[in-house]
């Protein structure tokens, strides 16, 4: 059932059994008389962005007056198009540690390393007859022999002070500028999280490897995604229809949801604070009290985007280059001539 | 803190002199992905209408992603009476969309419009997501 209210049209209606009203319908031919045509000048007017927060690792923003369809393609980029680099190539001198090669391999993958990825150009796995050169290869080098220490006291058992080097971390990998990395990168490629545990050893084991890293996108191995995660929600709205609740009744209402959703004034009625903290449990609607007197939603185009990243860029990095990949896709196309 | 966002993207170091290396197109702002295009990129289906005004295209290697954001931009001009687009299976990188006009524009010109409103929308979100880092009207730790 689509409301067709004008004030009501950017709401998904959510019930207690089901939504409604989902998809967007500002298509030119839609609501007869009105003009939904695509008018840059009034996306102008209509879009904002508001940053919530924004720090190395991790940044919330909002976006407000898109459609669901480009937000969710500026997500998916993030995910799976944006491209970094990570160790693809593991050659193996000397692995006597209890990890066996392969998964060591795939430990030392999904390391995030901190690298420009502008920096760096492609590299065509799939040729055979093409080297790696500077241009697109970083060789990093991993080192690590366990021994005992002779100067613990007898009757220790922490391994860190009985042995020397039993953990080994990604503190440990080094890096070896090649031709001309080391202009282009003079504080080197280091790992993002200099603690991550790549593997443990006892005395007499000895790892010594060398990696290739290479540019990646997500969507060919996971390890090559720039974000742990990039994910938006839709800003709920939670209206009280009718009379106000006073009383035992807005106490009741008010822990229906998350604090700081709903506040009592002091008339004792209950009002909604802020809707965005809300978390969607409805609750409320289990609530036969509460029949009729609120209605759920959300609001269909204004994105709450939550983007963490690894290491490799900064998050508002991440999203520019997004936007940046998507417009690339329809430059490509547009490239194109068809009337051939 | 946010970083400086740099200008030059995939030219290679921008501090040293590029020689042999530079790729004028890249230079200019103009991408081109490992600087080889699938001639095969997008091709009309057969089944086209002999004016123009319907046709099917073939994108390779797209998805959702562009699909999804496509169909809608498409779906604003006013002259399209049908657009849709599908992926005919998810194991092959391809992806088919349609256009049906009313008869004033082709599909081809359809096409056009809407990846140059998806490129202005792109272009115009991007400034303003600048703007909005330049602005630092936020808060630099996580709540």
């Amino acid at each position: 059932m689509v409301d067709y209210n004008p004030s009501q049209r950017n709401l998904v209606g959510i019930e207690h059994d089901r939504v409604t009203n989902v998809s967007s319908t500002d298509f030119p031919g839609y609501y007869p008389g009105e003009d939904h045509a695509w008018n840059l000048d009034k996306f102008k007017e209509n879009f904002k962005i508001q940053i919530s927060y924004l720090t190395d690792l991790s940044s919330s923003f909002d976006l407000l007056g898109v459609d669901a369809s480009i937000a969710n393609a500026f997500r998916r980029i993030m995910i799976s198009e944006v491209p970094t680099l990570a160790i693809e190539y593991v050659y193996i001198e000397n692995n006597t540690s209890i990890i066996q090669d392969e998964v060591l391999a795939h430990r030392l993958g999904l390391i995030p390393l901190k690298a420009n990825p502008d920096y760096l150009r492609w590299f065509k796995k799939d040729d055979p007859d093409i080297e790696p050169t500077d241009y697109d290869t970083v060789v990093l080098h991993l080192s690590a022999k366990c021994t005992t220490n002779p100067s613990a006291a007898p009757g220790t058992t922490d391994p860190k002070v009985l042995y020397n080097n039993a953990n080994v971390y990604a503190s440990a990998i080094q890096f070896e500028p090649q031709g001309r990395q080391a202009e282009w990168f003079p504080d080197g490629i280091t790992p993002a999280n200099p603690d991550i545990l790549i593997a443990k050893l006892r005395p007499g084991q000895e790892i010594d490897l060398t990696m290739h890293c290479i540019l990646g996108i997500g969507q060919d191995h996971a390890k090559f995604s720039p974000v742990a995660t990039a994910s938006y929600r839709l800003l709920p709205t939670i209206d009280i229809i009718g009379p106000p609740l006073t009383g035992d009744l807005a106490q009741k209402f008010k822990t229906c949801f998350p604090k700081g959703v709903i506040a009592i004034n002091s008339n004792g009625e209950a009002y909604v604070k802020d809707a965005r903290k809300d978390t969607v449990s409805r609750e409320v609607l289990r609530h036969p009290e509460f029949d009729g007197r609120v209605k759920l939603g959300r609001q269909r185009d204004h994105f709450i985007f939550t983007v963490e990243s690894t290491g490799a860029m900064t998050p508002d990095e991440i999203f520019i280059k997004s936007v940046q990949l998507l417009k690339k896709k329809c430059q490509i196309l547009r490239k194109f001539n068809l009337r051939t | 803190m946010p970083s400086a966002t740099n200008e030059n993207e995939g030219t290679g170091s921008p501090e040293v002199p590029q020689e042999e290396f530079v790729d004028q197109e890249m230079a200019d702002g103009e991408f081109e992905f490992d600087g080889e295009i699938d001639p095969n990129k997008i091709q009309i289906l057969p089944g086209a209408s002999e004016d123009g005004t319907a046709a099917s295209f073939r994108i390779l290697q797209e998805d959702h992603t562009l699909g999804n954001a496509l169909r809608y931009m498409i779906m604003k001009n006013p002259e399209v009476e049908f657009c849709g687009y599908s992926i005919p299976h998810p194991s092959e990188a391809a992806m088919n969309l349609r256009i049906q006009t009313y008869g004033e524009v082709t599909a081809i010109q359809a096409l056009e419009k809407g990846l140059d409103d998806l490129l202005d929308l792109c272009s115009h979100i991007e400034d303003e997501y600048r703007k909005a880092v330049e602005a630092g009207d936020y808060s630099t730790v996580e709540p």
